[in-house]
């Protein structure tokens, strides 16, 4: 046990690295004059990954049973995926009848 | 860790084979989720669908100052996971310090971010319903979404402060530590989207 948690404070450190690492590209791709659905998708994406190592190495869901894993999260992918399609598409079509 | 977990309600074996706390502190998360991903695609919506959107966000100070702020909450979250490894190897002097580690990051956060606010409604003159850059709902949506993670992260700091003195007392285990972590890790997964969608969306170029 004593093992697997001394390797388990290095796997922390390396998903730190990943973490700070994409933080960075992210500030990087706000400077760059990108289309704003682009900018967004691309944004959204990276965070999404971000967010998927926090719940899987620091919140420790990876090594809970599936079932734990598997009660959790769709319901909240399917409620935030249904946010989105019903909000971004109309906010862009918006953005274009506006211009 | 197999002592707290609920067998005693006659249905033989907890379903998740976790304590019922860490469980509770789980529902809370994804109910907390589902509140701040609405107030995020809120303002994500309007965000998009306004070409005069405020970019009031320039490289020096607010890109630099919250991107210092995602570093502290990023380094908060791992001292949090030392914490709670060094507290299920009962080491308590240092899950305690890995603990005050944590908040000294949270505050680090709290005090940056105030700070921001301060400079946003005294220097710039932004109020829920007013701004001097553009669409009026900049505002009441930067400042619902930012205010209402901060108010997490100031729980989040004292809910830490009790834990920490409880585990280094004896009155509380390892298992509270480790669903403080939990609650901790979420209001650090939280700001990942805000600081993109909210900081990165509208930086100013020309600054």
């Amino acid at each position: 046990m004593a093992e697997q948690e001394h390797h388990g404070n290095r796997l922390y450190l390396i998903v730190w690295f990943w973490l700070l690492a994409m933080t960075g590209v992210e500030v990087f791709l706000a400077y760059e004059r990108l289309p704003i659905h682009l900018m967004l998708a691309l944004l959204l994406g990276l965070s999404l990954v971000k967010a998927a190592l926090i719940i899987a190495y620091f919140m420790h869901l990876r090594f809970e049973k599936r079932s734990m894993t598997l009660t959790l999260m769709p319901p909240l992918v399917i409620c935030i995926c249904l946010m989105i399609v019903f909000s971004f598409p109309d906010g862009l079509r918006l953005l274009d009848m506006r211009k | 860790m197999a002592d707290v977990t609920a067998t005693g309600w006659g249905g033989g074996s907890a379903p998740f084979a976790v304590p019922s706390k860490k469980l509770g502190m789980w529902l809370f998360i994804l109910s907390d989720s589902l509140t701040f991903s609405a107030l995020l695609v809120a303002y994500s919506y309007s965000r998009i669908a306004n070409p005069a959107w405020p970019t009031p966000f320039e490289m020096y100070p607010a890109v630099l100052f919250s991107s210092i702020m995602t570093f502290c909450l990023l380094s908060s979250s791992v001292t949090m996971v030392l914490a709670v490894s060094a507290a299920h190897r009962g080491l308590r002097g240092a899950a305690v310090k890995w603990i005050l580690a944590t908040m000294a990051g949270g505050l680090a956060f709290v005090v940056l971010h105030a700070n921001e606010w301060i400079h946003l409604i005294y220097t710039e003159g932004v109020t829920p319903f007013h701004n001097p850059w553009g669409a009026p709902l900049f505002g009441a949506t930067f400042f619902t979404l930012t205010g209402l993670h901060m108010t997490h992260v100031i729980s989040g700091v004292i809910y830490l402060g009790v834990i920490a003195a409880g585990f280094g007392s004896g009155r509380f285990e390892s298992a509270d530590v480790e669903v403080a972590g939990l609650y901790w890790h979420f209001v650090d997964l939280v700001w990942m989207f805000i600081f993109p969608l909210v900081y990165l969306m509208s930086v100013n170029m020309k600054g």
